[in-house]
């Protein structure tokens, strides 16, 4: 599986839509200003909350880092606990086991970014074994990246190989895929890779890894979400979406789920489907729910950071 | 999804076999989007209390306010409610007369005398000012015509204001304008605009022919002349001369007297072809110089290489936008066989997703039809279309009770022949037809009495220009859709009228080149 | 009763003696004055060919599908030719307009370069004709020839020097035809992401009732301007002699210009013009000389397909016989569209 054999046959993959740019940002540019307020900004800001992969991916982690992020995601806000969970934290697999401990008994999942995050530049064998080792340590959903440099060199198939290995090797969970959409250069091939991901097995499909920017913008996500669209109206599945890094405020976050909500319905307004990683956007929505609790604008230091 | 390794190449042929299958069956198959309200948007309704619309607007006369000789009034609504919102005054052939006799007036002792810098510095004055009451002009312009807020906020208002600015520069200019040839101004222009863009229309009229030189008397629509009346009195605080600027309100009666005046030297009309041609033949044998926009009956075309997506936004941007009140709607889409299900079936969801309702609400993507007279006339039409064997879909979204109200619908299996396909509709109805070949295509879009506008959807750059220099039209958007700028000439060919606006040539309307 | 047959007798024996002396002397007349007309006027040589004049349709010489002529006949003493020339009729102008529909889109499809190279084959073409054409000219008749009169002893040296200005305007078009795009066009640097441009484009079949006088020149100025843009043309001469116009037809027979593009038509125009403005295939109607109240209603009728209608008075009549009038842009811009395409620009 690890390499394609000389008598492999040429891999065809079903053509993917061309993108015009100009449209696709006009539209999303568009969908920001829908006016969202009171009851519907409200629960817009408690279901980001909800859709929030909490995330930590820094050389400097430690477990109580992690366990802190943990207990941020099971309680965004102590004051009110109808507020969250979050939906997953989001760790480098070394942290799994301590995030799993951390969060049992809740609901909150765990993820890990495997397959050599965030470059992706190692052999499939090490990028397999990092698959494998984060869901034996108990991770429920895999962040792998794909290798752009495969994509850029035309390589898609070796892409394509890559995917469906590392969703073989994650068995039962959930694979989310990272285009690192800021590296692919353009949404054609933001589309192609979408396309290639959902072909070859992703459960979400993710921007990026958040270590390079641009990161998750709204006009790709909207692209994805189109992509997203397309695979069900052909195959009835329904693919998750990720936007990550680059999310960092509560009207960002409201944006995004207005595109969500006119690009693939109700369906999709869920943490089953949609997720946002995040660092600093939590506490920014949890200020401005407290501005809508309270009538009065909130500081920074009202909030916990981590 | 994969169990066990495989080649690459089986697994592809596996899942396209897949994909193909359900191609096959997605007719009856559909798995659903669902657009439903698990979070739906809170009324965000416009400010209205920063200003107030008067009970009475008089005829703009002279730099006067007068009262019509005439003594007769009129009311306009909202069509959104229905409710009045102010009386103005109906100019009759004395009124027209004393505005035109202003304007003359003006314009030898006053405004073909001033420098053509000094002109210029009353435009750029006048759009600085626009923008300055920006946005109680967009919440005029909805409550008055119906259009959503977001559309009168960020279209009518930044192109009206855009369209003064652009010529505004030129007024000092236009010695550079015609290849070094002499120009000079008309005279008197009347300017009959409709009620579709009330401002945008009245900027586009008046500035080029204030830049040019001449001096205007504006009729607005009956049904929507409030901005056109606040516009007035914005050119009365900018301090223009007496005289510059008349605005006449009223009908048809009213447009006529106007277009009749011995002592009008141009006629700008923009409106339907039907009074179009009657404004024709009635400055026939007359030194009048003409220009018109006309109605339409836009093709817009998509390729199977098309971005489709984007495209769905082009089509729903292109007959909804303005409730397909815009003469350069794009209201017969021209779709290859090929991807018409799958493009349809994009269409469909996208129109889920369209808000129609009050058009001060800051999320309303359709508003109301602008009156009772229009929304008749559609009706008729989509029964016409029903009658004819054309399948019918329209958005299910509650309706309000009060005003003019018709949900955004697409007809498909369209016959080239049926009213729907022909005739201009002016509201939110688009006539699906399909196409094998580019060919045919062109075949079809140019096989129409109307050429005002088309669009083209395709990846293919070449095929592009290829359409583009064979479509006959006046715009041809491709890969994009009722796009405006003052720097970019607007009108029609064949029946959709003559002549441009916008852009250097635009200037020609309102200039004698000597 | 007797006496009075007798009487009549001797009358009827009297007057045809009277007859026979009578012929005699006719035929005698007769002889003396043939003889006299051939010593003095003939020489024995060969029995000249005339021609028949037609008018030129779809790139063919036709007679007037209505089978109608009528006469034409300069003055007596330089032109003994006597010509039918055809009548055209409400069925010819609707012939011409559709072959001028149907060679259009090509006609506009070619190259302005060799749209340009044809006019200037054109003028090729008029060079080597120049005294045919001249000569034409100078018999024309004062019907065909306004104010001819006034100038009689000048009829040659005007008539060649109508002739010259005539193929100077064609070469003058012929190099327009490439340069409309470069003084029309333009780039509008419109306020967002997105190139956009215009364009001059042909508007399509302009009918033209072409000045009577001057009679040559006033058909080629009205005429080539119209066609450098990409246009067809179907042409009205509606003078009582347009035994030029048809020499200048048989230029553009023999100048590369492909058929249906230039089509011209004699007759009246009062029983022609109606129909070529109501006709919804013509677009554009440029309308010369003073038509009085036959051009107000070619453009009330033209109105019923918003005809782009282009009315020359007196002003543009007498710029056209001078030599750098009836030129530049503004007898071709009447008859020109301009096109507006919009793209984005994006990755």
């Amino acid at each position: 599986m690890s390499s394609r054999g000389a008598d492999r046959a040429p891999l065809i993959l079903p053509p993917s839509p061309t993108v015009d740019a100009v449209a696709l940002e006009e539209r999303a540019a568009a969908l920001a200003k829908r006016s969202i307020k009171k009851a519907t900004k409200i629960a817009g800001l408690r279901l980001a909350i909800r859709m929030m992969d909490l995330t930590t991916l820094e050389g400097k982690d430690t477990p109580g880092k992690v366990r802190a992020l943990c207990s941020k995601a099971m309680r965004p806000l102590d004051s009110d606990p109808t507020i969250g969970p979050c939906a997953a934290i989001c760790v480098y697999p070394n942290f799994v086991s301590v995030a799993k401990a951390a969060l049992a008994g809740s609901q909150v999942l765990v993820a890990s970014v495997a397959t050599a995050f965030p470059s992706g530049q190692s052999p499939l064998s090490i990028k397999l074994d990092d698959v494998r080792r984060a869901v034996e340590f108990g991770a429920d959903e895999i962040d792998m990246v794909i290798d752009r440099g495969a994509m850029l060199a035309g390589e898609t198939a070796k892409v394509f190989d890559e995917i469906a290995a590392t969703k073989e090797a994650c068995g039962q969970a959930h694979l989310k895929v990272i285009l690192e959409t800021g590296e692919l250069g353009s949404y054609d091939v933001i589309r192609r890779a979408s396309d290639l991901a959902m072909l070859a097995g992703a459960d979400f499909i993710k921007t990026s890894t958040g270590k390079i920017q641009p990161a998750a913008t709204p006009p790709v996500t909207l692209l994805m979400l189109e992509a997203i669209r397309d695979y069900y109206y052909a195959t009835g599945r329904k693919i998750g979406m990720k936007p990550a890094g680059g999310v960092r405020t509560a009207k960002q976050a409201l944006h995004y789920l207005v595109i969500v909500k006119e690009t693939l319905g109700d369906d999709w307004l869920a943490p089953s489907l949609f997720r946002f990683g995040a660092s600093a956007l939590l506490n920014d929505v949890l200020m401005q729910l407290e501005k809508e609790r309270t009538g009065a604008y909130q500081a920074s230091d009202d909030f916990s950071k981590d | 999804m994969l169990t066990k390794p495989q080649t690459t190449s089986q697994r592809i042929d596996g899942r396209m076999g897949k994909l193909s299958k359900i191609e096959k069956k997605r007719e009856h198959e559909k798995p659903a989007i669902v657009f439903g309200n698990q979070w739906d948007y809170a009324p965000a309704p416009e400010a209205t209390d920063f200003f107030k619309i008067g009970k009475r607007y008089e005829l703009f006369i002279g730099g006067k306010w007068q009262k019509p000789r005439s003594k007769s009034y009129f009311t306009t609504i909202s069509p959104s409610s229905e409710a009045v919102l102010a009386e103005i005054a109906e100019a009759d052939d004395s009124d027209v007369d004393a505005a035109v006799m202003a304007a003359r007036h003006a314009y030898d002792r006053y405004w073909s005398r001033l420098l053509p810098s000094d002109r210029s510095k009353y435009l750029f004055r006048i759009a600085r000012a626009l923008q300055e009451k920006a946005r109680q002009f967009a919440v005029v312009e909805s409550m008055d015509g119906g259009k959503p807020i977001k559309e009168s906020r960020d279209v009518d208002l930044p192109l009206a204001i855009a369209h003064f600015f652009y010529h505004a520069g030129w007024a000092d200019k236009l010695d550079l304008a015609f290849q070094g040839r002499a120009v000079r101004p008309l005279g008197v222009a009347a300017q009959i605009i409709p009620w579709n863009f009330p401002l945008l229309m009245a900027a586009w009229k008046i500035a080029p022919a204030l830049a040019c030189g001449n001096t205007v008397v504006l009729k607005p629509a009956e049904t929507t002349p409030l901005t056109a009346l606040m516009l007035a009195e914005l050119i009365e605080e900018c301090d223009l001369p007496p005289g510059v600027v008349n605005i006449v309100t009223g009908a048809g009666k009213t447009g006529a007297a106007l277009v009749n005046h011995p002592d009008v030297n141009k006629v700008a009309f923009t409106g339907s072809t039907e009074v179009g041609k009657r404004i024709q033949r009635a400055v026939a044998g007359t030194s009048k110089r003409l220009t018109l926009e006309l109605g339409g009956k836009a093709a817009n075309i998509v390729f199977a290489d098309a971005p489709l997506d984007q495209a769905v936004e082009g089509i729903i941007g292109g007959i909804f936008f303005n409730q397909g009140h815009v003469c350069c709607a794009g209201s017969r889409l021209l779709v290859e066989e090929s991807i018409a299900p799958l493009l349809l079936r994009k269409l469909r969801d996208r129109m889920a997703t369209l808000r129609v309702g009050d058009p001060l609400d800051k999320n309303t993507d359709v508003g109301a039809i602008n009156s009772q007279m229009q929304l008749d006339k559609i009706r008729e039409l989509v029964a016409a279309g029903e009658r004819e064997g054309a399948e019918r879909f329209s958005v299910s979204c509650p309706l309000p009770k009060k005003g003019f109200w018709f949900p955004p619908t697409v007809f498909t299996n369209v016959s080239l022949s049926s009213r729907i396909a022909r005739e201009e509709i002016f509201g939110p109805v688009l006539s699906t037809l399909t196409f094998r070949t580019p060919d045919e295509a062109i075949e079809k879009a140019n096989n129409s009495v109307y050429g005002l506008s088309a669009g083209v959807w395709t990846d293919k750059g070449s095929k592009i220009f290829h359409m583009a220099s064979k479509l006959r039209a006046g715009v041809v958007w491709a890969n994009t859709f009722n796009k405006f700028d003052p720097t970019s000439p607007f009108g029609g060919y064949k029946e959709s009228g003559f002549g441009r606006e916008g852009g250097r040539q635009g200037l020609s309307a309102y200039v004698e080149v000597v | 009763m007797a006496r009075s047959k007798v009487v009549k007798k001797v009358a009827k024996q009297a007057e045809a003696k009277l007859k026979q002396a009578d012929a005699a002397f006719v035929r005698v007349k007769v002889a003396a004055e043939v003889e006299q007309s051939l010593s003095t006027s003939r020489t024995i040589e060969r029995v000249t060919v005339n021609k028949a004049y037609k008018m030129y349709i779809g790139g063919a010489f036709v007679r007037s599908e209505s089978g109608r002529s009528f006469r034409v006949k300069g003055p007596k003493s330089t032109d003994p030719e006597v010509v039918n020339m055809p009548r055209g009729s409400r069925k010819d102008i609707r012939d011409a307009v559709l072959v001028a529909k149907n060679a259009q889109a090509s006609w506009a499809a070619r190259t302005p370069f060799n749209r340009g190279q044809i006019l200037y084959r054109l003028a090729e073409m008029m060079e080597s004709r120049r005294s045919e054409l001249a000569m034409s000219l100078g018999r024309e008749g004062r019907e065909g020839r306004e104010g001819r009169e006034g100038r009689e002893g000048q009829g040659a040296a005007d008539a060649a020097r109508e002739v010259q200005v005539a193929i100077d305007r064609c070469v003058y078009y012929s190099g327009m035809c490439d340069k409309l795009s470069a003084l029309l066009a333009s780039h509008n640097p419109v306020s967002g992401p997105h190139f956009g441009f215009t364009l001059p484009e042909s508007l399509g079949v302009v009918g033209i009732v072409s000045p009577t006088s001057p009679s040559l020149l006033g058909l080629v100025s009205a005429v080539v301007p119209v066609i450098t843009g990409g246009n067809t043309v179907v042409a009205i001469v509606a003078s009582g002699d347009p035994r030029t116009a048809a020499i200048w037809t048989e230029c553009l027979a023999t100048s590369d210009l492909p058929g249906g593009v230039v089509n011209v038509i004699y007759g009246q125009a009062d029983e022609l013009l109606p129909h070529m403005a109501k006709h919804r295939e013509v677009s554009g109607l440029s309308l010369w000389g003073d038509l009085g109240a036959l051009g107000v209603q070619a453009e009330i009728d033209g109105a019923d397909s918003v005809k782009r209608v282009r009315r020359y008075g007196d002003a543009d009549r007498s710029l056209i016989a001078t030599e750098d009038g009836a030129r530049g842009l503004g007898y071709v811009e009447p008859f020109l569209e301009f096109k507006t395409v919009w793209h984005p620009m994006g990755m």
